[in-house]
C-alpha cells in the first residue's frame, strides 16, 4: 500500500512539473533515489526534501528557477544509471544525487564523462567523490566526523583530558577514531585514554570505562554506535564516573533504545547533522512542511541533506550566473568553479558555514546537540558557557 | 587498589561464564554432545524475563521461574525434534544440526522481537558493596552471581552423585549402551539432562543481563562460546571444571583488557586455552579418560 502511495505520488509530482515545465527560463533538476525497495526510507525522504526546497525557491522568485523531476532507482546501481539516462533524455541540467552510496559510485562515473554536475545527499563514501572533479557531498565522509568532532571539543572548551571508547572492528567506527586522534594532537587536546572493543568482545565494556576513569578523563568521546554507548552510559553511572560524553551521528538513536533509561543519556552531546526534535526555528519550519507533503511522517537525516543539497544548487546557481539555456556542461564548470571559491558558504539545516573544497567534500561546522530531559537540543552560546564555567570552576 | 577493581570485574564477567559453562558442561558430559544453542537458549531467558518483569512489571522470581519453565520445556522440545532422530548419526551431523539449531532460534528472535536492541533492567534490586572506603566497589549483580553459580555447581555435584537419576546419568555417560542393557531409559534421562541445562540457561541469562543489559537476538552467541571454552578450559564433562574455567577465563580477559590491550583480549583468552591443553589436553579438571581397546 506504501508502496503504491509512494508511485502513485511521484506520478502525480512528476504530471504536476510537467505542466508548469512550460516556463523556458527554469533549469533542469533531478533527483535520483530509491523510493521502493529495500533502501526506500532514504530516497522516499531526500525525494520529499528536495520537493520542499524546491517549492521554496520557485516561490522566493529568485534569478535561478527549477524544473524538477525525481526517479526512482530502487538502490540498484543498474536502475540508477536508467534512471540516469532517462533524465538526460527530459533534459536534466544537474542532478541532485544520489542518494545511497553503491547507486552513486555508478551514476557518478556515466556523470563525469558527461561533465554533469552533481552533488549527493548522503552518500557518504569517500569513493563516491573521488568518482571526479563534477562529484560533490553535502553530508560529512565517515572519517570527517572526527576531524570536526576534535575541533568542536577543543574550540568549544569542552574537556581538556579526552578519553576515548571505540570499535576497533567496524570501519564507521575506528575511521572517526584515527581522524580523531589526528586532529586532536594538531589542536592540542590531550588524549589519556584510548580504548577499543570488538564486535566479539562488547559483552563486558567496563573495563574500557574504568580505564578512562582511571586516566582521568573528563571528556569521553564515543565514535560507536548507540548500542554499546548505552551499555557504557550504565557502567559510568554504576562506577559513579560522570566525566562529559560526546559522540557522533551514530549515537543518534540512543534515546529509542527500548528499556533503555533514558536519565542515564541527559547530557550526552552528539554531533549530528540533523535532529528533527531539535527546537531551531528553520529545522521546525522544515519538519512542519515535510509532515505537510509526506502527510504525517517525520523528516530523516536525509530529507535535510537533500533539502539542503537543492538550496546550495540555487545559491550557488545564482552567484553563477547559470541560465535555462546553458547546456549541462557548462552549467557544471560554472557550478564548480563558484562553489569551491573559498568566499561561497552555505548555512542549511545540517551544518552551517559550509564551503567545498576541489575534490568534492564538505566542510561544515556540525551542529552540536545535547541531550536535555529526554530530547535533543542544539548546544548553543549560554548552555557552552555554562559548561566552560563549570569546567573552570572544577579545575 | 585498580588492580583489585579490575579482578573483581574479571570475576563478575567469570561467574557468569561459570553459569553458562555448567550447563554446557551438563549436557556434553551426559549427551555427549556438544550444544551449540545453549548460548541461544539464554537469549530466549533473556526475552522472557524483559518482556515479564523489565516490561510486564512481574515479581522477579515468578518472572525467573517462568523463564526457567519455557527454557527448559524450549531445550526438551529441541532435544525432541532435532537431536533425538541423530542419537545414532555420526557426532558431526549432530554437532551441525547443533549449529543450525542455533541459528533457528537467532533468526526467529529476530522476526518475533526485532533486532532493535533493548536494555534490561536488573533484576537484583540490592545496592552495591562498598569496600576500603569505597574505592573498591562489587555490584550486587557480580556477588549475587558467584553466589548462584556456587550454590548451582554444589548441587548439581550432590544431584550426580546422590540420587537415582543422578546415578543414571553416570552410568549413561560412561556406557550408553550399557546403561540400556541395565535398564535406564536413555532417552529419559538425556531429556532430563537438556531440561536441567537449559533451565540453568534461563538463570544464566538473567544474571547475565543485570549485569551486562544490552539485549539483542545474538546476545547469547558469544558468552555462549567463552562459555564453552571455560569448560574446555576446565576440562569439559566437569562439574567442578566448568566453574573453575568459567572463573579463570573471565579474570584472564579482564586483566588482559586492563594492562595488554582491549583489542588483543579475546586473542590472549584462546592462547591460554590452547596452552592449557597442549599441557594438559583433557582440561584443568577432566578427568583423563583411558581407552580400552
Amino acid at each position: 500500500m506504501k508502496k503504491f502511495v509512494c508511485v502513485a505520488m511521484s506520478g502525480v509530482l512528476a504530471a504536476s512539473f510537467a505542466v508548469s515545465a512550460s516556463a523556458a527560463d527554469q533549469i533542469k533538476v533531478g533527483g535520483i533515489g530509491p523510493t521502493t525497495g529495500p533502501a526506500a526510507i532514504y530516497g522516499t525522504a531526500a525525494m520529499y526534501g528536495e520537493q520542499i526546497a524546491v517549492d521554496e525557491v520557485n516561490k522566493a522568485g529568485g534569478a535561478v528557477q527549477f524544473d524538477w523531476k525525481f526517479e526512482d532507482d530502487t538502490h540498484d546501481a543498474e536502475t540508477s544509471v536508467n534512471a540516469y539516462n532517462s533524465l538526460k533524455d527530459w533534459g536534466m541540467q544537474i542532478l541532485a544525487g544520489t542518494v545511497t552510496t553503491n547507486p552513486c559510485l555508478a551514476v557518478g562515473a556515466e556523470a563525469v564523462n558527461d561533465n554533469m554536475f552533481m552533488m549527493t545527499p548522503s552518500a557518504s563514501s569517500q569513493d563516491v567523490i573521488d568518482t571526479g572533479d563534477n562529484v560533490f557531498q553535502i553530508c560529512f565522509t565517515d572519517p570527517n566526523q572526527g576531524t570536526a568532532s576534535a575541533d568542536y571539543i577543543s574550540s568549544k572548551k569542552l574537556g581538556t583530558k579526552i578519553g576515548v571508547i571505540y570499535n576497533s572492528s567496524d570501519a564507521y567506527s575506528s575511521g572517526i577514531n584515527t581522524n580523531f586522534q589526528a586532529e586532536a594532537s594538531k589542536v592540542g587536546l590531550q588524549v589519556v585514554a584510548n580504548e577499543a572493543f570488538t564486535d566479539d568482545n562488547s559483552t563486558d565494556l567496563t573495563t574500557q570505562v574504568q580505564a578512562c576513569k582511571d586516566a582521568g578523563a573528563d571528556l569521553v568521546f564515543l565514535p560507536i554506535y548507540y548500542t554499546p554507548a548505552s551499555q557504557i552510559l550504565k557502567a559510568a553511572n554504576d562506577m559513579g564516573y560522570k566525566p562529559k560524553f560526546f559522540g557522533c551521528d551514530g549515537l543518534d538513536g540512543i534515546l529509542g533504545v527500548e528499556g533503555f533509561d533514558t536519565s542515564l543519556a541527559e547530557g550526552v552531546m552528539l554531533l549530528t547533522p540533523f535532529v528533527a526534535t531539535s527546537a531551531d526555528k528553520a529545522t521546525q519550519d522544515f519538519v512542519a512542511k515535510y509532515k505537510e507533503v509526506s502527510k504525517g511522517d517525520t523528516p530523516n537525516q536525509f530529507a535535510a541533506d537533500a533539502y539542503d543539497v537543492i538550496k546550495v544548487l540555487a545559491k550557488a546557481g545564482e552567484k553563477a550566473g547559470i541560465t535555462a539555456d546553458m547546456s549541462a556542461s557548462d552549467i557544471c564548470d560554472a557550478l564548480k568553479a563558484t562553489i569551491t571559491d573559498p568566499s561561497f558558504t552555505y548555512d542549511g539545516l545540517t551544518g552551517t558555514g559550509m564551503t567545498w573544497d576541489a575534490s568534492g567534500a564538505v566542510s561544515k561546522e556540525p551542529k552540536g546537540m545535547i541531550i536535555e530531559n529526554g530530547e535533543y537540543q542544539p548546544i548553543d552560546g549560554e548552555s557552552v558557557s555554562a559548561s566552560t564555567e563549570a569546567e573552570t570552576e572544577s579545575e | 587498589m585498580q588492580f583489585l577493581s579490575y579482578l573483581v570485574r574479571g570475576i563478575s564477567l567469570g561467574s557468569v561464564y561459570a553459569l553458562i559453562a555448567l550447563g554446557y558442561t551438563m549436557v556434553y558430559g551426559i549427551a555427549k554432545m556438544l550444544n551449540f544453542a545453549h548460548g541461544d537458549i539464554i537469549m530466549v531467558g533473556g526475552y522472557v524475563v524483559f518482556f515479564t518483569f523489565c516490561q510486564g512489571g512481574m515479581n522477579p522470581w515468578l518472572s525467573m521461574i517462568l523463564a526457567i519453565v519455557v527454557c527448559t520445556l524450549l531445550g526438551i522440545t529441541i532435544e525432541r525434534i532435532a537431536y533425538r532422530p541423530l542419537r545414532g548419526a555420526a557426532s558431526l551431523a549432530v554437532l551441525i544440526t547443533a549449529i543450525g539449531v542455533s541459528y533457528f532460534l537467532e533468526n526467529g528472535a529476530m522476526l518475533l522481537w526485532s533486532s532493535e536492541p533493548k536494555s534490561f533492567t536488573s533484576i537484583v534490586s540490592l545496592p552495591a558493596l562498598n569496600l576500603f572506603g569505597g574505592s573498591l566497589q562489587i555490584s550486587a549483580e557480580t556477588i549475587v552471581t558467584i553466589v548462584t553459580s556456587l550454590v548451582i555447581m554444589f548441587v548439581l555435584i550432590w544431584f550426580v552423585n546422590n540420587t537415582r537419576p543422578g546415578h543414571a546419568m553416570q552410568a549413561v555417560s560412561e556406557d550408553r549402551g550399557a546403561a540400556q542393557l541395565m535398564g535406564i531409559n536413555v532417552n529419559a534421562i538425556i531429556s532430563l539432562t537438556f531440561a536441567i541445562g537449559s533451565g540453568l540457561a534461563a538463570i544464566a541469562g538473567a544474571l547475565l543481563l543485570s549485569s551486562y543489559p544490552t539485549l539483542v537476538p545474538t546476545t547469547g552467541a558469544m558468552p555462549g562460546i567463552k562459555a564453552f571454552v571455560a569448560a574446555v578450559f576446565g576440562g569439559i564433562g566437569s562439574i567442578p571444571g566448568a566453574f573453575v574455567g568459567g572463573i579463570l577465563l573471565g579474570i584472564i580477559e579482564n586483566l588482559s583488557k586492563a594492562y595488554i590491550s582491549t583489542q588483543l583480549s579475546d586473542a590472549i583468552v584462546f592462547l591460554v586455552l590452547i596452552v592449557v591443553l597442549l599441557v594438559k589436553p583433557s582440561g584443568l579438571l577432566g578427568k583423563k579418560a583411558t581407552v580400552k581397546v
